[in-house]
């Protein structure tokens, strides 16, 4: 206020125009532009999260007030048999469709940008099952497990007289026939993605490199793969997160016996639904929930470091 | 008192009761959804309305995944209902939550609630008290695909009665094709579906054994006639090579696309049965063991009175109670939903035992038992587990047997404690 | 291809290679050709696995339509997805814009506070908005459905990057010529960045349609169903008859493919700018 000018006696001292200097008048389009995201976030992300770790102490089962308890459910899931087997299975998703999904992503992606002939066509094939819904192909996929007489691959096998697989109906096999509709939901998204990364690279680099004489082998593994690393990254984090929070497919696969026989295809984010919503162990599924969180917080961080380090 | 506010929230939905004090007394009723129900009750109210017209009842139907949440949270905010229905099974966490009240004896005289109801209104009983009754009740019987039957060149209408011929009239409906895979089914083998409930407390008891205690507290069958039990059913699939767990991926599925020649299952899937065009289709009592016992699984959904209800508001609620679980509005029920009535009179009509359809159930409902479950979804778990290990993984009889008694036992001292 | 003129090109390791790709991408879309086809069957052909039906029939469409549930989940998953979208695009560009564009106290504070939410999986958060929702009365309705999606921070570091990009000369002339910033974001940035908004689109209205696991926990009535979660119920519903399965299934699947086909080239490059830049 002290910068009211003397030579303007007749404004009002509380003349805006004055007060709203140009940096303060952006301050306040920023402000206001930021009030209900800043809310949003503060309301619906961050304020929930302190709360997931809260409940995470408490044995609140929505009949009875919820009570501090400590650790306890953090002593319980790690003494629960069930939770070893849902541990292992969360990273067998991970640890065997992570790799899977990539290399054959980045072989398909890497054949497909040489094809001229067709090429929009062999990639809407790809594609196409990117951009459907996972429930509901999940209940064909089930389908097409099935033992014969109804089964389509079982069918097509003993056609030619081999013995029928089990699938899912098998503690062994349940979860690599869960995970491969998973991958194939995935691959088109990641085919994509790696064209694109194969795109960006100027042609320059690999005119430059044929004039040196090198063979395709070598093009491939001097200058494609390395200068592919940043998708690479990022499909690797991409597709380990949906792999470690793998849901759809698995709870519409195995609705008769949630989880698979002996729960052999058990993820953690069904146990925490189970916990959550069909025990209302509110508590004991946020404990379950923080637990998911640090998994995923381990695994992106280590994977960001490893593949920096080879840079 | 953040509890306070979720629980007025998750009443949103609901208006508060009115408690007008003009001569008119409404009290409301909660059942879930299911279209025959709902049907059925809004004829039971309009004739309770007519015969008491100080009377109002309002029906408010939650979806059945909701429900039991529903009711509890309710509860807290002491919105809840003052007659409502609920599954036998959470009788003891509804007790223990404050839900619901027990009935007062002057109005339902305990020695005539036992001389009129099948013995399974037993499961509604606590110490001294009965918490609810029964409108209609639900029991197992075996279905059987007449036109397998002829084809394997068994008479379709003498299905089996004992155990024995159940075994041999399934070996004689079962084909298997050029590849060795299953084609036809003599009998479905679906834990998941109703076979738990017929190991537990049908085959156990006709091996010789006690799947539980009295007070279901303690975990019975892990002793020979356990095992007895549970190697019988696992040889119909190892041995027998009757059936196959997991064929067409449910039992009934198996059933109702004519590709096995029997199911267990319960009166509820008779509307879904009774779609079926392709081929004949019967139904008879569960079979007996050699020595002729027999034995069933029963449940039901009963009706009790809120823990709030007092005053004239409870005499009205005792009023619709007692009507709703009247010898009238069990046959209303039977009509208009199919499930079967809770007392003897009402079910052992001649009408009913000449309906070859109901009689088989009635018959069962007999000699039927009621598994005490405090954790049903986790002892169903258990149990279908309990058979995967043997036919899936091969784990031994008794080892298998021995690892569910454990698991279910720390089940339920987990609920108890 | 017939021409001798091209026959040099044409080598036999690429025919090789044309052919291994186009076989994976027919064993890629034979899950959907085969639920396409069996929608068209009878009970009684189900067995019979032959892709083209003996004597195709709508009947199944009909009865799954009949009772109009179909349509209901369709119009509440595209009204759902829709609005979301709406709310994404608005919010997060302008939240992405005024990070990319103005210098003020706190904007790296927030820049990392909404980039920090990335890393919070939904899952943690499903059980606060549970108890949220029913404090509010939210469970069960569109909001309740809709609330935890508004904005996300994917979105917002996607726009702020892309925002980066567009010169400040553009933003400082219009502020010149008096336009205020909530005009010059909407009518001078907006347009510069529509390739990033398209792409922004699809990924949130995609994701959107197809979500499962949040709209399984709050929604509880059949009105209320999208599409995923009522086909999901309907399956188990129909006890494990295929031909009812499949066809609910590929009316959920129908409507997207149907977008895809006919604006496939947008879609792609959407996903490709989307992806690398996200």
């Amino acid at each position: 206020m002290a910068l009211v000018e003397q030579g303007a006696p007749h404004r009002r001292p509380d003349r805006p125009h004055i007060f709203w200097t140009m940096r303060r008048r952006q301050l306040l389009w920023v402000w206001s532009f930021l009030a209900i995201p800043v809310l949003f976030y503060g309301v619906i992300r961050f304020y929930p999260t302190g709360q997931a770790f809260w409940l995470s102490l408490t044995d609140w089962d929505l009949m009875s007030e919820p009570s501090f308890i400590g650790l306890e459910n953090y002593t319980r899931l790690f003494a629960d048999p069930q939770f070893g087997s849902v541990f292992r299975n969360t990273f067998a998703y991970l640890i065997m469709g992570t790799p899977i999904s990539l290399l054959l992503s980045f072989l398909i992606a890497y054949a497909l940008d040489r094809v001229r002939f067709g090429h929009t066509f062999l990639r809407a094939l790809y594609f196409l099952p990117f951009i459907t819904t996972a429930s509901a192909m999940a209940w064909v996929w089930r389908w097409f497990y099935q033992p014969a007489p109804i089964g389509v691959i079982n069918d097509f096998l003993s056609g030619f007289g081999i013995p029928q697989l089990a699938f899912l109906n098998s503690t062994t096999w349940a979860l690599p026939s869960i995970m491969v509709t998973a991958i194939w939901a995935g691959l088109g998204f990641q085919i994509i993605i790696f064209m694109a990364g194969l795109r960006a690279i100027p042609a320059t680099y690999y005119e430059a490199a044929r004039i040196d004489g090198l063979g395709e082998g070598a093009i491939l593994r001097r200058i494609t793969l390395p200068l592919l690393k940043p998708t690479t990254v990022f499909l690797v984090v991409f597709s380990s997160i949906g792999f470690l929070r793998i849901f759809d497919q698995v709870y519409n696969m195995t609705t008769n016996d949630p989880g698979g026989p002996l729960g052999s295809t058990k993820p953690l984010v069904l146990m925490i639904y189970q916990t959550a919503f069909s025990s209302y162990q509110m508590g004991y599924a946020a404990a379950q929930t923080v637990v998911l969180f640090t998994i995923l917080l381990i695994v992106s961080l280590l994977q960001l470091w490893v593949l920096r380090e080879r840079a | 008192m953040r509890k306070g506010i979720l629980f007025a929230g998750l009443m949103a939905g609901v208006s508060p009761l009115t408690v007008s004090p003009a001569q008119a007394v409404e009290i409301e009723y909660w059942q879930y959804v299911f279209e025959t129900r709902v049907t059925a009750m809004d004829q039971l109210i309009a004739a309770f309305e007519a015969a008491n017209p100080d009377i109002t009842v309002k029906q408010v139907t939650f979806p059945y995944a909701d429900y039991q949440t529903r009711v509890v949270a309710a509860n807290m905010a002491q919105q809840g209902p003052d007659v409502l229905q609920l599954f036998y099974g959470w009788a003891d966490q509804f007790i223990g939550g404050k839900v619901i009240q027990p009935l007062s004896p002057d109005v339902f005289p305990h020695a005539q609630i036992e001389a009129d109801f099948f013995p399974i209104v037993s499961a509604m009983k606590r110490g001294d008290d009965y918490y609810g009754l029964p409108t209609a009740v639900r029991s197992l019987a075996l279905f059987y695909n007449k036109d397998l039957m002829t084809a394997a060149g068994l008479d379709p209408n003498t299905p089996p009665t004992t155990l024995e011929e159940l075994v041999t009239q399934a070996k004689a409906m079962t084909e298997v094709d050029g590849a060795g895979n299953m084609s036809t089914a003599g009998m479905t083998l679906d834990m998941g579906g109703q076979d738990h409930q017929w190991w537990r407390e049908v085959l156990v008891r006709q091996f010789g054994g006690v799947p539980y205690s009295e007070d279901g507290a303690t975990v019975t069958y892990n002793d020979a006639a356990g095992a007895a039990a549970l190697k019988f059913y696992t040889d119909l699939q190892t041995v027998e090579k009757i059936g196959q767990r997991g064929f067409m991926d449910e039992g009934q599925a198996a059933f109702r696309a004519g590709r096995a020649g029997f199911t267990i299952d319960g009166t509820f899937r008779l509307g879904s049965y009774r779609t079926i065009e392709d081929f004949e289709w019967g139904v008879t009592e569960l079979p007996a063991n050699a020595d002729g016992v027999r034995s069933n699984y029963a449940s039901y959904f009963a009706n009790a009175i809120g823990a709030g209800a007092e005053g004239e508001e409870l005499e009205a609620a005792q009023k619709f109670l007692a009507y709703i679980s009247s010898e009238e509005a069990m046959k209303i029920w039977l009509d208009v939903v199919g499930e079967l009535p809770a007392r003897r009179s009402a079910a052992m009509t001649e009408e009913n035992l000449a309906n070859p359809i109901y009689a088989p159930f009635l018959k069962g409902l007999d000699y039927a038992r009621t598994t005490l479950f405090l954790d049903e979804a986790a002892q169903r778990q258990n149990t279908i587990d309990m058979a995967n290990r043997i036919l899936i993984e091969g784990q031994s009889v008794e080892e298998s047997l021995a690892a569910a008694a454990e698991a279910e036992q720390a089940i339920i001292d987990r609920v108890k404690q | 291809m017939t021409t001798a003129l091209a026959m040099p090109r044409i080598n036999p390791g690429r025919i090789l290679i044309w052919t291994l790709l186009f076989l994976g991408g027919v064993i890629m879309v034979t899950p959907l050709i085969f639920m396409f086809s069996t929608s068209l069957k009878t009970a009684g052909q189900v067995y019979d696995l032959r892709m083209i039906p003996a004597a195709p029939t709508l009947d199944n469409y009909v009865r799954v339509l009949s009772d109009g549930r179909f349509l209901r989940w369709f119009f509440n998953s595209t009204f759902i997805a829709l609005t979301v979208t709406l709310s994404n695009v608005f919010f997060d560009s302008l939240v992405g814009y005024t990070l990319a564009k103005f210098r003020f106290r706190g904007r790296y504070f927030v820049f990392l506070a909404i980039l920090s939410t990335l890393m919070i999986p939904t899952e943690m958060l499903v059980i606060p908005w549970y108890l949220m929702s029913a404090e509010f009365g939210w469970l069960n309705s569109y909001w309740g459905i809709m609330f935890p999606g508004m904005m996300t921070a994917f979105g917002t570091f996607l726009m702020k990057q892309f925002f980066e990009t567009v010169p400040d000369d553009f933003l400082e002339a219009a502020r010149i010529d008096g336009l205020n910033e909530f005009t010059i974001w909407w009518r001078v940035a907006m347009p510069l960045v529509t390739p990033a908004l398209s792409a922004l689109a699809i990924f949130t209205f995609l994701g959107n349609w197809t979500a499962f696991f949040w709209p399984l926990i709050v929604t509880t009535s059949q009105d209320l169903y999208t599409l995923p979660i009522g086909l999901s119920s309907f399956a188990v519903e129909q006890a494990i008859q295929w031909e009812m399965i499949m066809t609910g299934a590929a009316l959920a699947t129908l409507p997207t493919l149907a977008v895809f086909l006919l604006l496939q080239r947008y879609i792609v490059r959407g996903v490709m700018l989307a992806g690398l830049k996200g």
